[in-house]
């Protein structure tokens, strides 16, 4: 793992549908300043800058870090551009934290981004490379067959969904920067909402938001304000096309989840993570990941969801901020997950901070299911 | 740091056109090159650079996970970026000490769209890309801005096809003939090859370098810099980034026997020697560079390639490459390499 990394500032914009009073330089500056002062520093105080977003087809901007090398005071300095699909929030993080855990930097700025409100990303998401024909529309056409084989294989009843799509909305509805803010949202409200991708439906699918998300990494020497150390950081990808690979439950991320553990010294999952922020993007992948990542058994994910372990007064809570059903700019929503851990173990998140959180789950998927990021943060040094 | 070492590099026969090939396809024979030189299957860390618009679609590095035989699932990432710039992420993955290889890759196709008007939208979409400057037209800004001789840069337009046609992998093009304008002042043999290909180099730490490699190339500073992208904010005549960077990886604490420089028109050249304080006895682009191969996307990481070569092939003990990226050269990457 190398030497230690804090994380020591976290910036984040108001997600909305669009942001029309910013550019997109303007975005991530916002970001980029809010993490900064919380961190007590400035652009000065900042070695290099990583920044990581999704296809560069969204904005129509090709390789924006040129572009924006000036907005995040990185001229002169290194810089470096993360995708790595719906995961590069998160793997924007790890390339971060790298930089300090091998000790070439003492302080990174960490950058990431998507202003969706430039295109359509569901149509983005549904061209697929010349001459093989793209077979689904948006992310939610390729994931829902894989939803549905997760249902026929552990029986789970058909509103399991509708519970995730309720709490992390309710959730949000305490974190001041959510995009999704539905005062009254019942699963009756869920239920009545159009079926978009069988069993998805509309209410319980991510929204399309414009938003950026910055966080300041430190060495332990450079370490500022109120740290969340970084205990475990790893990353695991698989090929899309391999006819064996279970795309339901991805060896990929049950790799990477042993990884973090392993470094962390977690063995029990549910017992030792306080607080976990999961990339969630459709209300059913709750309870798929709950079993992914080991919170539970085979088969029994879904259980854990209906029984309210996972919400924000349960024993194990999951995606406090509302998660990526309340917020997507999709090239952040990874980064933005492992943000609101290291704010959770830090004990600065506001009104949907879990007593006493020690010990934090970020985690962040992409592509085919098959691209996964995870770190893990806690508020002691490792 | 730890040391790490290049100890294999290979790319493939780079063509002027679509072979047909899909990406996948094209980085296949180049990473099981690499796999069979070192006897390596596994790799601590994997790491790509390529770029979407080259593609013309959302997503195109997924795919290239299918040529890699990724299973079991492998600890892998990837920079929209030159393969450089995945070379330097894995260099510093390689510092925490705890794996002892790694694999990077860069590939890219410019045959498939139209790379002039493609690169336009790297500008600032709000200021610069309505202007509708291209590739070529703010390259042919820099060249004004440098303001060379002529002969100075047909020379090295002349040398570097002369030295591409003796290399393998790069395209034959015959020596620089006509004056006929592309965008002045830059002539139509000025401007780089569109060049589809794929390059593939191998990092080892300590023990496992000297086993895998009877010579390995050894990085003894890699560094890399960005400067502002406004063109008017830039004496574009200087690379203060290529500078910055060139002392940071410590370019100039011993002679350079061969650089490789990711100079993509003749005037790129003369800035950078220049940024890099390369004098007469270093000998530059041996393999013909990118005026005479330029699969985009790769090419940064062919020039750490054909850097590391000459040290394997015992030809040379200290090597400069450098990988640019941006308009006007806007982002320089450079890596010291010593036998």
């Amino acid at each position: 793992m190398g030497n230690r990394c804090a994380v020591i500032g976290v910036g984040q914009t108001y997600y909305t549908t669009k942001r029309r009073d910013v550019s997109i330089a303007g975005l991530v500056r916002e970001a980029a300043l809010r993490a900064l002062e919380d961190a007590g520093l400035t652009f000065k105080d900042i070695d290099a800058v990583v920044i990581g977003k999704a296809p560069d087809l969204f904005e129509g901007v090709m390789m924006p870090e040129a572009y924006l090398a000036d907005a995040l005071g990185a001229a002169g300095k290194p810089m470096m551009r993360v995708h790595t699909a719906g995961s590069v929030g998160g793997s924007t993080a790890l390339v971060g934290a790298s930089l300090i855990q091998g000790g070439v930097h003492e302080r990174v700025l960490v950058v990431a981004f998507e202003k969706q409100s430039e295109s359509n990303a569901t149509w983005a998401l549904s061209t697929h490379l010349p001459f093989s024909a793209s077979l689904v529309v948006g992310a939610g056409g390729y994931f829902a067959p894989h939803i549905r084989e997760y249902m026929r294989r552990t029986g789970a009843p058909g509103h399991i969904g509708t519970l995730v799509a309720v709490k992390d909305r309710l959730n949000a509805l305490k974190n001041p920067y959510a995009h999704l803010k539905i005062p009254g949202i019942d699963q009756k409200m869920v239920e009545s909402t159009p079926m978009l991708w069988e069993p998805i439906r509309y209410l319980e699918t991510c929204p399309s938001s414009d938003g950026a998300c910055a966080i300041v990494l430190s060495s332990e020497s450079a370490a500022t304000g109120t740290p969340a150390w970084v205990h475990g950081a790893a990353m695991r990808s698989e090929p899309i096309f391999r006819a064996a690979r279970d795309t339901v439950s991805p060896q990929a991320g049950k790799d990477c989840a042993a990884d973090v553990y392993r470094q962390a010294g977690i063995a029990d999952p549910r017992r030792q993570i306080d607080v976990a922020e999961v990339y969630v993007p459709f209300s059913w992948y709750e309870p798929m990941w709950l079993e992914n990542l080991g919170f539970a058994a085979e088969g029994e994910g879904w259980k854990l969801t209906e029984a309210g372990a996972t919400a924000l007064d349960g024993d194990t809570p999951w995606n406090a901020s509302g998660g990526v059903l309340s917020s997507n700019p999709i090239g952040a929503s990874g980064l933005i997950r492992f943000a609101e851990a290291a704010l959770q173990v830090r004990g600065m998140a506001g009104e949907h901070q879990v007593d006493g959180a020690r010990t934090a789950l970020g985690h962040a998927y992409g592509g085919g299911a098959q691209f996964f990021a995870m770190w893990i943060v806690g508020r002691e040094k490792p | 740091m730890r040391d790490v070492a290049i100890v294999a590099f290979a790319q493939t026969r780079h063509t002027d056109h679509d072979t047909g090939a899909s990406e996948p396809e094209l980085i296949q024979p180049v990473i099981n090159e690499v796999k069979e030189r070192t006897g390596l299957d596994r790799f601590g860390f994997t790491c790509s650079g390529s770029c979407d618009y080259l593609a013309g679609a959302p997503f195109s590095f997924v795919s290239a996970l299918d040529a890699l035989a990724a299973w079991p699932p492998i600890s892998e990432s990837h920079v929209e970026m030159d393969g450089a710039w995945a070379l330097y992420e894995a260099w510093v993955r390689l510092q925490h000490g705890d794996i002892d290889s790694a694999l990077v890759y860069g590939f890219g196709k410019s045959s498939l769209g139209d790379l002039r008007t493609i690169m336009t939208l790297q500008l600032d979409p709000y200021y610069l890309a309505p202007l509708g400057l291209d590739q070529l037209s703010y390259a042919a800004l820099q060249a004004a801005a440098v303001g060379a001789e002529r002969p100075e840069l047909d020379e090295i337009v002349r040398r570097s096809r002369a030295d591409g046609r003796g290399n393998p992998y790069a395209l034959d093009l015959p020596d620089p003939e006509g004056e006929d304008f592309a965008l002045r002042p830059l002539r139509k043999t000025d401007v780089p090859p569109i060049t589809d290909g794929a390059a593939a180099i191998v990092l080892a730490t300590g023990d496992l370098a000297a086993r895998l490699c009877p010579n390995p190339a050894y990085i003894r500073g890699i560094a890399h810099r960005i400067e502002p992208h406004y063109l008017g904010l830039r004496d574009l005549a200087r690379s203060p980034s290529a500078a910055d960077a060139a002392r940071a990886a410590g370019v100039g604490k011993g002679p350079v026997e061969v650089a490789e420089l990711h100079a993509q028109f003749p005037h790129e050249e003369i800035i950078l020697r220049r940024a890099l304080e390369l004098d007469g006895d270093t000998v530059i682009n041996p393999s013909g560079g990118p005026l005479a191969a330029n699969p985009v996307m790769a090419t940064g990481l062919i020039r750490v390639g054909e850097a590391a070569r000459r040290i394997h092939d015992g030809t040379a003990r200290r090597t400069v490459a450098h990988a640019a990226s941006g308009p006007c050269l806007q982002q320089n990457l450079v890596t010291v390499l010593e036998a």
